[in-house]
């Protein structure tokens, strides 16, 4: 890099690449990362609610091989760096979407790599629940579905806000490296200006970019989490 | 008073491991009786409490609401337990919840009546005790004594049989112990069929149809409250009442 990062020449070509890449790059930035977070929300939760609800003592007991089942294989999602990951599943990418490249393509690996982070985080929000709550429920004569969607969901609300911000802004650092190979969106501009052809006014942008849509979404979460808990003093 | 036996506890026993809890339990609560259970700290009165409402599983024995047995973790055990109001020491209000969701959301949810006339039911019974112009407060606005008064409401907005009491009032001020107690007072006289675990001696004493007395998992004496308090028949009785007389020169 050096002196000529700011050249005239260099600034008008950024300005360029920004006028014709950018828009484009931050739609598909955004589009991949809410669809995979609310596929994600949409497996995870069900599975870190049955996480907790289908232990021993809880409310709805499942056999424990299948729990254990379920814990091996969230681990082992987990455990997948989220590149080689996403070579992994081509397979499975190539079967739902017809195709291995592109934004939509990108989904399914960050959906595959994210909804077993989201049923921990899911899980761990459960388990925040006071149990002499879930015991009074019990005690009224409520069914596990009723407490389920009653009293556990509805009481955890302010904490699966939270980790629900926090899956975004991992399902979007996610979504950028999946610009290696093949993945749409700020990311791909990142690395093939910025990497490959060393355009690092691009790359920079981009991760300002990032960082920007990150803050953004994150604001939103803390104060939809904040104004949520009834457990707080109004300010 | 009438003798409808509403609920009936037979040889019942239950184990943690290897520990025995409850020893051989067996007690009859007729309609309309309000029932104390006393004795030492660990003797197995919440735990008794609590297989009345099948939270705990028991061991051998039967336990039967009108009849009808409760068994943990069976089928049938959601509809017997929206007949039995349970309210534990700790209130466990919806905290996300104002107080007239954590009052109707049962009835709605669980029984399924219209929310309106949840709502209704809720009026009344919190205009009773005196929390109506709490209904839109949160539970973390409310003093404790408010939060156990709107608990009860709460399990009485079920039309409950049989009201069960965790000791209640365990985690108050005195002066919010009052206004409780009273609430389970007026309960009483209205004819509800109540089963108490409770440390307010002069309380168990005013409320009581018939004393328990607990010891080691077995009821060491089944006694009218006069009874029980003048002339308690066991050692560990009169000594557990001993223990709530407080007198000068006489600390061990």
């Amino acid at each position: 890099m050096g002196n000529d990062i700011f050249s005239s020449e260099a600034l008008f070509e950024a300005w360029q690449i920004i006028k014709t890449q950018f828009p484009l790059a931050i739609w598909e930035t955004i589009y991949v990362t809410i669809l995979a977070t609310v596929f994600a929300i949409l497996i995870g939760l069900p599975l870190g609610i049955l996480l907790v609800a289908g232990e021993k003592d809880g409310i709805l007991p499942l056999p424990s091989w299948l729990l254990q089942i379920l814990n091996v294989i969230i681990n082992l999602l987990r455990s997948v760096p989220f590149l080689i990951l996403m070579i992994l599943v081509f397979p499975l990418t190539r079967l739902i979407v017809g195709t291995v490249v592109g934004t939509t393509a990108s989904i399914v690996p960050l959906v595959i790599a994210a909804f077993p982070f989201v049923a921990r985080l899911a899980e761990s929000s459960i388990r925040e629940i006071n149990p002499n709550i879930i015991e009074m429920a019990q005690s009224t004569g409520a069914s596990p579905m009723q407490i389920i969607i009653k009293v556990m969901i509805p009481e955890s609300v302010p904490s699966l806000i939270s980790n629900a911000t926090i899956a975004f802004t991992t399902i979007l650092g996610y979504s950028a490296m999946s610009g290696i190979i093949g993945g749409g969106g700020l990311g791909k501009i990142a690395i093939n200006y910025g990497y490959y052809r060393y355009k690092y006014l691009i790359m920079i942008l981009a991760v300002i970019l990032l960082i920007v849509i990150v803050q953004i979404f994150q604001s939103i979460g803390t104060y939809l989490a904040t104004k949520t808990d009834k457990r707080l003093k109004r300010k | 008073m009438e003798n409808k036996v509403q609920l009936k506890i037979n040889n019942l026993r239950k184990r943690f491991g290897t520990e025995v809890v409850l020893d051989g339990i067996n007690l009859t609560v007729n309609k309309g009786e309000v029932v104390v259970v006393l004795g030492p700290s660990g003797c197995g009165k919440s735990t008794l409490l609590r297989c009345m409402n099948g939270l705990e599983a028991i061991s051998e024995g039967e336990i039967l609401l009108d009849g009808e047995k409760i068994t943990a973790g069976s089928k049938e055990i959601t509809k017997l337990r929206q007949k039995i109001g349970m309210v534990f020491q700790s209130y466990d209000l919806f905290p996300h919840k104002n107080i007239l969701d954590n009052v109707t959301l049962a009835p709605i949810k669980v029984q399924k009546i219209p929310r309106k006339e949840a709502e209704e039911r809720a009026e009344k019974l919190l205009r009773r005790v005196g929390l109506w112009k709490k209904r839109k407060a949160f539970p973390r606005e409310l003093s404790g004594g408010q939060k156990q008064r709107a608990a009860i409401v709460r399990a009485l907005c079920m039309n409950p049989e049989v009201m069960l009491f965790d000791e209640v009032t365990a985690a108050l001020d005195p002066q919010m112990v009052r206004e409780v107690l009273n609430v389970m007072l007026e309960l009483a006289e209205g004819g509800m069929t109540m089963v108490i675990v409770t440390h307010e001696m002069q309380f168990a004493r005013a409320v009581a149809d018939k004393i328990i007395f607990l010891e080691k998992g077995k009821i060491t004496e089944e006694a009218e409250p006069e009874e029980f308090f003048t002339n308690p028949k066991t050692e560990t009785a009169k000594e557990f009442l001993q223990s709530f007389v407080y007198e000068k020169h006489k600390i061990q």
